[in-house]
């Protein structure tokens, strides 16, 4: 059982560094969005759920099954929530041009 | 287990830290929300495994619950206004 729990736990910090490397290396606010807004569910969720079995049955385990059903739900929601107010605040896009104008 | 994850606490310290590189330089508003929203997810983690490595659960799970209901409110609620904003102008 812990063997399992520690798997789990290293695949959930590597999403979450994966995600933390997304935020500081993609050159748009779209892309960086789209960077964080999966692999930190991902990473939040796989961490929890190795310490939910590395705790065993509990009323501390329910509370963190409680944990993993919001981020589930809520973090989702407050990426789209976010990306859609800068689509509405007219943010623009990283096009190809922008690119080139980086290059020179 | 004790040492593992206090290892896993300390790579995860050390990420969120790099984080806070784009919530004090991002080019636009969002990116600095969306940062301090990523900063907060990793903070509820760090908070759940500083519970399991002083072998206190049942105090810091609840403090990782309050803290994750007001992350999620804070994104909310940036949006919104910055959202309004624009509408106004």
């Amino acid at each position: 059982m812990e063997i399992l729990s520690i798997v789990l736990m290293v695949i959930g910090a590597f999403f979450l560094a994966v995600s933390a490397v997304g935020l500081l290396r993609l050159p748009d606010f779209y892309s960086r969005n789209h960077a964080i807004g999966k692999s930190e569910t991902l990473g939040a969720m796989l961490i929890l759920v190795g310490l939910a079995i590395l705790n065993g049955w509990d009323l501390n385990t329910i509370k963190i099954i409680f944990v993993i059903i919001f981020v589930v739900i809520a973090n989702p929601t407050a990426t789209h929530a976010i990306t859609r107010a800068a689509l509405r605040s007219d943010l623009e896009l990283w096009t190809r041009k922008d690119k080139e104008r980086t290059k020179k | 287990m004790s040492t593992f994850i206090l290892g896993i606490t300390i790579f995860l310290a050390v990420v969120t830290a790099s984080c806070l590189y784009r919530v004090a330089v991002g080019k636009t508003v969002f990116d600095r929300i969306v940062a301090s929203g990523l900063v907060g997810t990793n903070g509820f983690i760090i908070l759940i495994l500083i519970g399991f490595i002083f072998e206190r659960v049942n105090m810091f799970i609840d403090i990782a619950i309050a803290y994750a209901l007001l992350n999620f409110i804070v994104t909310i609620v940036l949006g919104r206004y910055f959202d309004r904003m624009r509408e106004k102008s």
